[in-house]
């Protein structure tokens, strides 16, 4: 039992020691910081998505819209109506814990493409909320003064606060998600993505599960909620739309189904490849779209796979010599 | 509501609901034989408007000629999807299929920005734009070639599914590819086949609704979620029932906009999708799931 655990932990820590090492090895480059702070929020999602998708075999096109939620009900709560800030960010992943057990119980009885439709169709009914409760949201035009992170008396207000930030949420909740794979709670959720009529018949309660992930991944999504609206101080709702879910859903498949860390690596690579493809302007859509074609083609089970294929062939190579 | 009223919102729910249903066919089609959503479809439904929008630039054809060559040009376009990116990963899972599939809709978008830029662009109707009065409504020429042309393809595919070798030796890849290989139908055709029929549906579509609503190079995304959306409502799989799908989704949104609110328009839309899949998930025309362990 303690050498599993031990097994488990070491690659985290290891993981962490190179987060702090992260903004020296990048000269404290604030450009690549804050792409990097960016990549980690997302890694957050992507994380319960994961859970969600790769691991109990459920789709969700409704994800972008449950983060939105969360950042704009942090943003209400503390710079339209003053709450504190506690108070903020946890009535945002509140609010989103709640709607998905609310969206989740009818939704999830639905499979496959029915699935699909049904949380696309939920994310996009979210997303002309945002655009159209002006009052409430700001509209189109997006939602501004979102007052900046602080606790007791230091004040999240440079690139580098927030980078250290998001980047050991991002370590607990891969912690936190490590655990419960390796549990039986995992186990159960494994079980269901085989087939989830045999892991009734095993005395799983299918339904459950189904909605304690959903829960739980639309919670991941929250807490990047109200980090992404108290770092960018600004929120509006095409960064909330399809378009995002789909992404999310790339970011996981890209990084390797139940694989935890090819989803963080497959997020920082998506995230980042835009910046740098900046350069050739108009190309850069089309480069996206066919490095996310040739990357289905080549690495189907994602880079986590291509990874693991590539250390099947140095360890093959090395037992030959 | 007077009859007018009446008639006016159903023109125009048809109208565009015709788009949806062609979009919904396609879908239906190249599920049937493949089993994957083709999250490109969209991107053929803007071709289909935006390519005779070029070709009236680059070549003045007249018209008819433009329209013709850009419905063909997104069909060589389905075909050469088919052979670059579907079938060379046919041993993949189907999410796998699904994102290539979005890869594709990314790249052409992409490529359509590039070579004729952001801005929105209209067709001449096909003849002339003095609404005609009936009833109390007045509808615009162009609706009745749309619900004409839409009429005529539906009817063309009906035929060409049930009377033509061709389209039968499709259906029977859908009902059991390993059967209908065995019986010496060459499934590589029939897939490759599909995603041509596919993309000329979708560009009939996309050809015939843009004098109305006019396009540009992102119209595919939202004509796509419709054409999804209307296929869930009638049944996927069942491509006719899709097609009537299509319609009553655009006739729900018509309605829903003029008598509730045109802001939250596609707002409606998806509630009554999400209510049927909750009421009767396999869609209004679909057969009830009868999957067993």
């Amino acid at each position: 039992m303690k050498s599993s655990t031990l097994r488990q932990l070491a690659p985290v820590a290891a993981f962490y020691v190179l987060v702090l090492a992260t903004p020296t090895l990048l000269s404290y480059d604030y450009y690549y910081l804050s792409i990097l702070t960016m990549a980690g929020i997302i890694a957050i999602i992507v994380m319960g998505l994961n859970l969600l998708l790769g691991f109990a075999g459920q789709i969700s096109l409704g994800h972008a819209a449950l983060f939105g939620i969360s950042a704009y009900t942090t943003a209400v709560m503390t710079a339209t109506y003053g709450f504190p800030l506690a108070v903020g960010m946890l009535s945002g992943v509140g609010l989103t814990a709640v709607v998905a057990l609310v969206v989740g119980m009818p939704v999830l009885k639905l499979k496959g493409y029915y699935l699909a439709m049904a949380t696309l169709g939920f994310g996009l009914i979210v997303y002309i909320f945002f655009n159209e409760a002006i009052s409430l949201t700001g509209g189109p035009s997006g939602f501004v003064g979102i007052p900046q992170l602080h606790v007791g008396g230091f004040t999240f207000d440079s690139e580098l606060s927030y980078f250290f930030l998001v980047w050991t949420t991002v370590t607990v909740v891969l912690l936190i998600s490590l655990n419960l794979i390796h549990s039986r709670i995992g186990r159960a959720l494994m079980a269901l993505h085989a087939s989830d009529k045999a892991a009734q018949s095993m005395g799983i309660n299918v339904a459950r599960y189904k909605l304690f992930i959903f829960v739980l991944s639309a919670m991941f999504a929250g807490i990047a909620g109200v980090l992404y609206a108290h770092y960018l101080s600004f929120v509006a709702p095409s960064s909330f739309g399809f378009h995002f879910s789909v992404q999310l859903i790339t970011m996981v498949v890209l990084g390797g189904m139940a694989s935890l860390w090819g989803g963080i690596a497959g997020t920082v690579f998506l995230t980042a490849m835009p910046e740098f493809l900046r350069a050739y302007e108009n190309m850069e859509v089309i480069i996206y779209g066919l490095i996310l074609i040739l990357c289905m083609m080549y690495l189907p089970q994602g880079m986590a796979g291509g990874v693991s294929k590539l250390v099947a062939l140095v360890r093959r190579r090395l037992g030959r010599a | 509501m007077d009859l007018g009223t009446f008639l006016q919102f159903l023109a125009a729910g048809l109208t565009v609901g015709s788009t949806y249903g062609l979009a919904a066919l396609g879908f239906t089609i190249i599920f049937n034989t493949t089993g994957i959503i083709n999250f490109a479809q969209g991107e053929f439904v803007m071709l289909g408007g935006l390519l005779a929008v070029v070709f009236m630039h680059w070549l003045d054809p007249g018209l008819p000629a433009a329209v013709v060559l850009a419905v063909l040009a997104t069909t060589i376009v389905g075909l050469v999807m088919e052979r670059l990116t579907i079938r060379p990963v046919q041993h993949t899972s189907v999410i796998n299929l699904i994102i290539v599939t979005i890869g594709v809709s990314i790249t052409i978008r992409g490529l359509m920005m590039l070579l004729w830029g952001k801005d929105t662009y209209v067709l001449p109707a096909f003849s002339g734009t003095t609404p005609i009065p009936i009833l109390g409504a007045t509808i615009a020429p162009q609706s009745f070639w749309i619900l004409g042309i839409t009429l005529l393809v539906l009817a063309a595919m009906r035929y060409f599914f049930s009377r033509t070798i061709f389209g039968r030796a499709m259906l029977a890849c859908s009902f059991e590819p390993k059967a209908a290989r065995l019986m010496g139908i060459s499934v590589e055709r029939m897939v490759m086949a599909s995603f041509m029929l596919s993309a000329f549906v979708g560009a009939v579509g996309g050809a015939i609704l843009t004098p109305l609503t006019m396009t540009s190079y992102d119209v595919g995304v939202l004509l796509g979620l419709k054409g999804f959306a209307a296929c869930i409502l009638g049944g996927l799989g069942n491509p006719f029932g899709a097609a009537a799908g299509g319609l009553l989704l655009g006739v729900l949104e018509a309605f829903g906009a003029g008598l509730i609110s045109s802001a939250y328009k596609d707002a409606i839309a998806f509630v009554v999708i999400l209510a049927i899949l909750l009421w009767r998930p396999s869609g209004l025309f679909g057969a009830p799931d009868t999957e067993r362990v």
